[in-house]
């Protein structure tokens, strides 16, 4: 099958992300692209423990006295929730509907918009409520750089999904864009993945102590 | 026939000689070890080489039949082999026994040489040295006997002393060769491990062991040594008790040292302290504590111990370390004021 | 296409390459810039070598010296050994498993771009406030302790080659897994393809790391975080670990690619197959593995406590097995075999006692105790120079001989070629074999002069003589190259005559879509298969159709041409320039605007039509 070709509902792969060589390649190296991507959040992790409560002195907060649960607990449900909504986005792919992708890719968005307007607040209140800012310590700057990293992660992935969008709201699928649209999810899975582990270590095991 | 036994003769000494000069010198080199630590590690060596030389042996053996035997003659084309069970089993077994043979004593010796228990007890007798390494320079706490020496280490033979390590800048690396390995002075916490001085092997050396600093720490990286002093414990103690009785600045005697003196209380003594019982902190200490200069082995740790030298280093340190942190940081002296300096620095002794 | 391929003037040619998205022109590409920096990494060396020939000398400063092993450090990893190993990966690995390229050639030349621009970024720093001067390893309280802006070059320099390098292996592994042409089983690559795959592998793990540490040293240098200011709660031994997670397997990737040269060589010019082919792939693949698992013997010395140092060292150790299972392999390759000494066998047969040296010093220095004693000291230089000079340094000059037909159509000059081998044999061991010694007799490495009566002076003296050795070989080297690229014989497609492997069967050099007809591949070494049954060339696997080729690009060097403008920006926003913010506007512009180019405009690539295939067929009918 040639990627250009004019498919309909009838002569639509099952599996329109690898139905080409040139889509083949790009699903794998996807994957592997993720594999070095999970390996710098793993080394900003183990960053983040070892310099974990690393102050100057006692003037400066601890974990313990940042972190909200409600507040944290609220953006991952957007983010778990936006995951989801990707599903049903590349479940139409499959089913050849670019307008119900596209429609569930809008709910997409705007859930990791929205994600990431709370993690600004949130960062926002730490610095003006805490003096807890990047420079301020060890602490600091490891805890900013994790989590800014996956919010970097999450502004990127949201222009990237909005210029798919916008770039194919014209043409409709094809097996040229399919695969574009089946690996976008795939970092929007693998941003959600890493989120939940932001989650357990830096907020659930910090606000234990 | 004589001829002969004069040519063996001969080879013999060159040989001797050339074994001896491949070992280094006593007070430098790994492969004259002085202490236990470095006999413990020459041990090391000296077995993982056997092994090692044995799988060499081995290879070159196997090489160098090959490239004689199997030279192409003639276009035919041999046989295409595919490889052989049995010979793999053997290069896979045997090399793995060669390692745990090498991979035991390693172990032990590590833990060996990693057990400081006796300086974390209370009431332990045992000799505890803080060193703290500064750029181009090394400093050298006694907590127990609260006294304070830079450049020139001073330990008693035959006993186990223990090191407390710790860099007051950018990372350096604590090692005295012919006594045992190094140990990195990190920024931010204290490594701990022990030497022992054999006294014997000291008495060769001249009493007086090079130490070096051996991670890459700036310009003058290379110039970053220092020297151990070593006596029987007899000595030591004394050295110590001298030490203690500097309670103030001692007092220049002639007329010339007090001159110098004065110039070293306007332009030297706020980085350099005179008494070994100094209570700066120390982080504060700023620059090498020079309580008994007139005695050091070397003026800032590389250059001859005499007046001309330290006047050349009084003048234009940056030619002799680049890099230091002393150069610009007192006023220019004239040359009387340097000779009355330099008079007044090398009478500083604390051993009568 | 190739016909007038000869015609094109000099500025045709140049955009060719600016443009090209063909894996055997990046190839090139990357051999030339890797010969470059090869170059430019030896005359550091020599400089080194000159100022430590005599005590007290003062041929450059203390400053300058430090600079200086610092970028013959970087350069040589980063710049020419990676590079070089790269420019045969993409010259053979496609070729080798019937491909007609790579899986994504476009990604292919970025990842040069990228290299390339990184690379000379780097090498600027000499031109503005000096170079790098805290070691290639860059230890976090030196390297933040360094004034001026090398270590900031250091640091954004590698950065963007870093990414050139990752997607260069995800590039390959993707390549190998989906590419290989109909029957080229796993167990039927060459073992060079072999160590391309696992090589990959291990870039993609492990550069990673690296980027972290590098990302978290521009922080602490150009914004004020705290990763490695102790006063702060920082710890700059979290540098150590990033550096030498990414640090040890680099080693591998360097070597690994050289095992596959090698074992490419001794098969060739023994005329037998590779001895013990399948645990020879399983002893690859468990280097690459446990190159991750050693990384804290380079950290013996740093105060990790007597467990950590014990464990690592055991693991360390455990290399030694599939390394010698490798050497006994080579061996026994030769063994029985039809062995003919042309200058690739030369480096083969050199590589062995050499490499074997470095190694066993691997396995001295494994010994964790002992360690405290070679821990940088001139014995870990003389080792490391063992392994990277007589293993990769070795396969990289071997490959050069033996593909430079392969990727050029000409042959070099097999007697210059021997000659260069001889002087760089004999100075190689001239110069690192007594620098074992010098650090037992207590000489620190990096220091940039010595005092005398330490007993250092005669062995120096003749560890700087070898680097004239050295030097002379590569002379030659270089004037073998003019002087046969000036005659430039053509040669067929197997001109070692012994040729295993595909790319062995393809003209010299082969069509820009290498094969007209993939290949069927029956077995291990298939042209060889071929050839012992008569016939002429491979048995096509497919009947003779149209190809899909992607298109050439400029959009790759763009996009790396705006980082580099972007790193420049970012480094003079330090000194608080009025103009560094646009610069870095103006940088990242140019690579986001390339970038949502290539993303928004559809690229499918162009069809060679069967009938232009038959036709490229009869003209070179008429030619022969």
């Amino acid at each position: 099958m040639h990627a250009e070709e004019k498919l309909t509902y009838e002569t639509w792969p099952a599996e329109p992300e690898k139905s080409t060589l040139e889509a083949k390649n790009k699903f794998l190296g996807f994957w592997f692209f993720l594999g070095g991507e999970t390996v710098l959040f793993a080394s900003l992790f183990a960053t983040y423990l070892a310099l974990k409560d690393k102050v100057p002195d006692s003037t400066h907060h601890l974990a313990k006295d940042l972190f909200e649960l409600p507040l944290t607990f609220v953006a991952t449900m957007l983010l778990l929730t936006s995951s989801l909504t990707s599903v049903y986005a590349m479940y139409h792919m499959k089913n050849f509907n670019a307008k119900k992708m596209n429609l569930w890719l809008v709910i997409t968005l705007l859930l990791g918009a929205a994600f990431l307007v709370l993690e600004i607040y949130e960062f926002n209140h730490y610095v003006h409520e805490f003096h807890h800012t990047f420079t301020s310590s060890a602490f600091g700057s490891a805890f900013y750089t994790l989590v800014g990293f996956h919010g970097g992660h999450v502004a990127f992935g949201l222009l990237w999904i909005t210029t798919l969008i916008v770039r194919n709201a014209k043409r409709g699928l094809d097996l040229y864009n399919a695969p574009k649209f089946y690996v976008a999810s795939l970092y929007w899975h693998f941003i959600d993945v890493v989120w939940v582990f932001i989650f357990t270590v830096v907020y659930l095991m910090g606000m234990v102590g | 026939m004589k001829r002969l036994a004069k040519w063996r003769l001969i080879s013999v000494f060159a040989i001797l000689s050339l074994i001896l000069s491949g070992c280094g010198e006593p007070f430098l080199s790994t492969l004259r070890p002085a202490g236990e630590v470095a006999d413990i590690q020459y041990d090391l060596m000296k077995l993982s080489t056997l092994i090692m030389v044995g799988v060499i042996l081995v290879v070159m053996v196997i090489f160098f039949i090959v490239l004689i035997k199997f030279r192409r003659k003639d276009e035919k084309i041999p046989k295409q082999v595919e490889g052989s069970h049995k010979l793999e089993i053997i290069w896979t077994t045997i090399p793995i026994l060669l390692l745990l043979l090498l991979a035991v004593p390693t172990v032990s010796a590590t833990f060996k040489l990693a057990d400081v228990s006796p300086m974390d007890k209370k009431d332990s007798d045992a000799l505890v040295i803080n060193v703290r390494s500064n750029l181009y320079w090394w400093e050298f706490e006694y907590p127990g006997q609260k006294i304070v020496t830079s450049q020139d280490l001073v330990v008693p033979t035959d006993e186990k002393v223990y090191f407390n390590l710790i860099s007051s800048d950018v990372k350096h690396s604590f090692w005295i060769p012919a006594v045992g390995g190094k140990l990195d002075t990190n920024t931010e916490n204290v490594n701990k491990f022990w030497l022992e001085f054999d006294s014997a092997k000291a008495e060769e050396a001249g009493d007086l062991f090079y130490g070096k600093c051996a991670e890459l720490c700036g310009p003058s990286h290379a110039l970053m040594d220092f020297k151990v002093k070593t006596m029987d414990r007899d000595d030591f103690d004394n050295w110590v008790a001298n030490m203690k009785d500097v309670k103030e600045p001692a007092k220049a005697d002639t007329a010339l040292a007090q001159e110098g003196q004065e110039i070293f209380n306007k332009s030297c003594i706020s980085c350099h302290a005179v008494t070994p019982t100094n209570a700066t902190p120390p982080e504060a200490r700023l620059a090498p504590n020079l309580s008994n200069f007139g005695e050091r082995s070397r003026i800032a740790g590389v250059l001859d111990h005499n007046e001309e030298e330290l006047k050349n280093w009084i003048r234009t340190p940056e030619k002799y370390k680049p890099g230091n942190l002393m150069t610009g940081k007192y006023p220019e002296l004239s040359e009387d004021q340097l000779d009355a300096l330099t008079e007044y620095l090398m009478g500083l002794k604390v051993q009568e | 296409m190739s016909t007038y391929a000869q015609k094109k003037g000099f500025g045709a040619t140049l955009w060719d390459y600016l443009t090209t998205v063909d894996h055997k022109k990046i190839a090139i590409l990357y051999l030339i810039a890797g010969g470059f920096f090869f170059v430019v990494g030896g005359l550091e060396a020599v400089f080194i070598r000159i100022q430590l020939a005599v005590p007290n000398n003062d041929f450059v400063s203390a400053g300058l010296f430090n600079e200086i092993i610092t970028m013959h450090g970087t350069t040589m990893i980063f710049l020419a050994a990676m590079p070089l190993v790269f420019a045969f990966m993409n010259a053979v690995m496609p070729l080798q498993i019937g491909a007609r390229d790579v899986a994504f050639p476009f990604v292919n030349a970025l990842g040069f771009w990228l290299f390339f621009f990184g690379g000379v970024f780097l090498n600027l720093s000499w031109f503005f406030d000096g170079a790098p001067d805290a070691g290639w390893t860059s230890y976090a309280s030196l390297a933040m302790a360094s004034k001026g802006h090398g270590v900031d070059f250091y640091v954004l320099g590698l950065q963007i080659s870093g990414i050139g390098t990752l997607i260069g292996g995800i590039n390959f592994l993707v390549t190998i897994i989906n590419m290989r042409a109909p029957g080229m089983t796993y167990m039927r690559m060459p073992l060079f393809t072999w160590s391309t795959f696992v090589t990959s592998a291990l870039i993609l793990f492990a550069f990673p790391p690296l980027t972290v540490g590098l990302v978290l040293m521009m922080f602490d240098r150009m914004f004020g975080s705290n990763f490695f200011e102790a006063s702060m709660g920082g710890n700059t031994v979290i540098w150590e670990h990033l550096f030498w997670i990414f640090g040890h397997p680099e080693v591998y990737i360097l070597v690994l690619p050289a095992f596959g040269i090698f074992s490419e060589i001794f098969a060739m010019f023994s005329r037998k197959r590779l001895f013990g082919y399948s645990s020879m792939v399983f002893a690859t693949v468990l280097i690459g593995f446990l190159g991750f698992m050693v990384w804290a013997h380079h950290m013996f010395t740093t105060g990790l406590g007597p467990v950590a140092n014990a464990i690592f060292a055991v693991a360390t150790m455990a290399i030694g097995v599939p390394t010698g299972i490798k050497i006994f392999n080579w061996l026994l390759t030769m063994w029985g075999g039809s062995v003919k000494f042309t200058t690739p066998m030369h480096y083969a047969v050199a590589f062995i006692p050499s490499f074997v040296a470095g190694g066993v010093t691997g396995v001295m220095l494994a010994a964790a105790a002992a360690d405290y004693q070679y821990h940088d000291t001139y014995f870990v230089v003389a080792h490391f120079h063992y392994v990277i000079v007589g293993g990769v340094v070795f396969a990289i000059l071997a490959g050069t001989h033996l593909y430079w037909p392969k990727m050029f159509g000409t042959m070099l000059n097999e007697t210059l070629g021997k000659i260069t081998f001889w002087l760089f044999f004999i100075g190689f061991h001239m110069t690192f074999f007594i620098q074992h010694f010098l650090g037992l007799w207590g000489m620190p490495r990096r220091v940039f002069t010595y005092l005398p009566g330490q007993g250092f002076e005669t062995s120096n003296l003749i560890s700087s003589l070898g680097a004239v050795f050295m030097s002379l070989g590569v002379i030659v080297l270089l004037y073998n190259v003019i002087m046969t690229s000036v005659k430039n014989e053509r040669v067929g497609n197997d001109p070692w005559g012994d040729g295993r492997t595909l790319e062995w069967s393809l003209p010299s050099p082969p069509p820009f879509y290498n094969f007209k007809q993939l290949p069927l591949v029956r077995g291990l070494d298939a042209y060889w298969l071929e050839k012992m049954e008569g016939k002429k060339g491979m048995t096509p696997a497919e009947p003779l159709g149209d190809i899909h080729m992607p298109n050439a690009s400029f959009l790759p060097f763009v996009i790396a041409f705006g980082l580099f403008v972007a790193a420049f920006g970012a480094l003079f926003n330090m000194d608080d320039k009025a103009w560094s913010v646009p610069v870095i506007i103006i940088g990242l512009l140019i690579t986001f605007g390339a970038m949502f180019l290539r993303s928004v405009k559809d690229d499918h690539g162009f069809h060679i039509h069967k009938e232009e295939l038959m036709e490229d067929d009869n003209d070179k009918g008429v030619k022969a």
